[in-house]
């Protein structure tokens, strides 16, 4: 990806308004008392698409920004979703899978990360938590409910980051035309 | 060229996790006024009006999704409806002989008359929730600048919704009170056995009341209320006779040390849109 004010400007919008949906939309629209989220699903795919490095910052920062209400310790979103921005970009960068349907696949990885990492360092942090069956219904739920969401939320995050990449289609195809190696050029 | 990026995106990793370590330590090593919850009481006065905002722009979006759950949810809340208008129709004719009585008594003591009035409400508006199994906290648009400080109690129309847990100029954290760190003194039924009330562990929205007297004959559909203050060198947070919930199941044990209460809370978290904070609860 390419690092300018205008990716980093596009970036920093896109962690925001993530936030702000899942605040004051998503987390409200609850299947069996469980809502989605759309953070570590939002982080995961900046990593697929932009790479490890954009994905780790990425989920660094958004961290780090929803640590920032009163309810959250501070460092353990940025940590949870550090892992989640890195890991997501390898699969991209060792792997480079083609299937259309593999943002299913690393949203639902993503999530699962995400929940698992997060319970398990508030247990570490001895935060007294229901430890049940319920908690794992919960986690289970929430990476069903980004399974769903995730290709739209992929297409929505790949639209915004687009114009950055270098292997943009659109981009391509301008470059096609302007530089007449289009095959219907030649014939 | 490959060994630079390897290295530089390596070392980014490292720096970032690090950092994030060092966030978690600090953070959970100070006090609640040090500088780090400091930066987050900061950060709410800054996000809480793109919040408040924000949640009024999507609620539309909220309703429109809501509206599908409720249609789905409606046939049965209409039935639990109809079993409830019955109870508490046979409730009513009690209350009634219940008020003849407390008419005649008024007279000779000094009832509360004045309500809540006295405990210094404050209206308020809820514009975030997290009811999530990790944290039950709401925030509201009301804060210090109104009078509200930490541990003022918040009630709804329906009963007890929780505590303050933080408050900055204007707006303020409750916690619910789901929340595992909730827990007060409170009298169950007519026969107002005393006892206490906290969360039950592993069931989010479910409450357990525990009797002092394990014998008490508390029956499902008692009303639990707040005890209040019982004792004046330790005064209670919340005003006494505010309702808490009602006991929805009893599960018999193999004696009465083993019997759990568990109590439906009185408000619904799901639906709170208003509270009110009790900012003078101690008042006499």
């Amino acid at each position: 990806m390419t690092v300018s004010g205008a990716s980093v400007f596009r970036l920093a919008l896109l962690g925001l308004l993530a936030w702000l949906l899942q605040l004051t939309v998503v987390s409200q629209i609850t299947i069996f008392g469980v809502p989605a989220d759309l953070t570590p699903l939002v982080v995961a795919f900046v990593g697929y698409i932009a790479g490890s490095t954009t994905g780790a910052v990425f989920g660094f920062a958004l961290g780090m920004f929803v640590d920032l209400t009163p309810e959250h310790t501070l460092g353990v979103n940025s940590l949870v979703f550090t892992a989640v921005g890195y890991l997501a970009g390898r699969i991209r960068e060792l792997r480079d899978p083609a299937h259309g349907l593999a943002p299913v696949v690393v949203g639902a990885a993503a999530t699962a990360i995400a929940a698992v990492g997060f319970a398990l360092l508030q247990f570490l942090l001895g935060v007294k938590a229901p430890v049940s069956l319920l908690l794992l219904r919960d986690t289970l739920m929430i990476v069903l409910l980004n399974t769903l969401i995730a290709l739209p939320v992929y297409a929505l995050v790949h639209r915004l980051l687009a114009t950055f990449l270098p292997d943009d289609p659109r981009r391509r195809r301008r470059r096609a035309y302007t530089t007449r190696l289009s095959p219907l050029s030649r014939a | 060229m490959h060994d630079k990026a390897v290295r530089r995106r390596r070392a980014v990793l490292v720096v970032l996790v690090a950092a994030s370590l060092i966030l978690l330590t600090a953070y959970y090593g100070e006090s609640s006024d040090g500088r780090l919850h400091g930066v987050q009481r900061t950060a709410l006065s800054v996000l809480g009006p793109i919040q408040d905002g924000a949640s009024r722009v999507f609620k539309p979006v909220r309703d429109l999704f809501g509206w599908f759950g409720d249609t789905i949810d409606a046939k049965d809340q209409r039935d639990k409806a109809v079993e409830q208008r019955d109870a508490y129709r046979a409730q009513l004719v009690k209350a009634q002989q219940d008020l003849a009585e407390a008419r005649q008594r008024a007279q000779l003591n000094t009832a509360d008359a004045e309500g809540m009035s006295k405990y210094g409400p404050v209206d308020a508006r809820v514009y975030v929730r997290s009811p999530s199994t990790w944290y039950q906290q709401v925030q509201i648009n009301k804060g210090l600048d109104d009078g509200i400080h930490r541990g003022d109690p918040v009630i709804n129309g329906a009963g007890l919704v929780g505590k303050v847990a933080d408050a900055t100029g204007s707006h303020a954290v409750v916690t619910l009170i789901t929340d595992q760190s909730f827990a007060t003194s409170v009298f169950a039924g007519d026969q107002r056995h005393a006892g206490s009330i906290t969360p039950a562990i592993g069931a989010p929205g479910d409450l357990l009341y525990e009797p002092v007297d394990a014998t008490a004959n508390v029956r499902e559909g008692d009303l639990i209320y707040t005890a209040g203050t019982t004792d004046d060198r330790l005064r209670s947070r919340y005003p006494p006779a505010i309702l808490v919930g009602t006991v929805r199941r009893v599960d018999l044990g193999e004696g009465d040390l083993d019997k759990r209460i568990h109590v439906q809370p009185a408000a619904d978290f799901l639906q709170l849109d208003m509270v009110q904070v009790l900012t003078n609860p101690n008042a006499a």
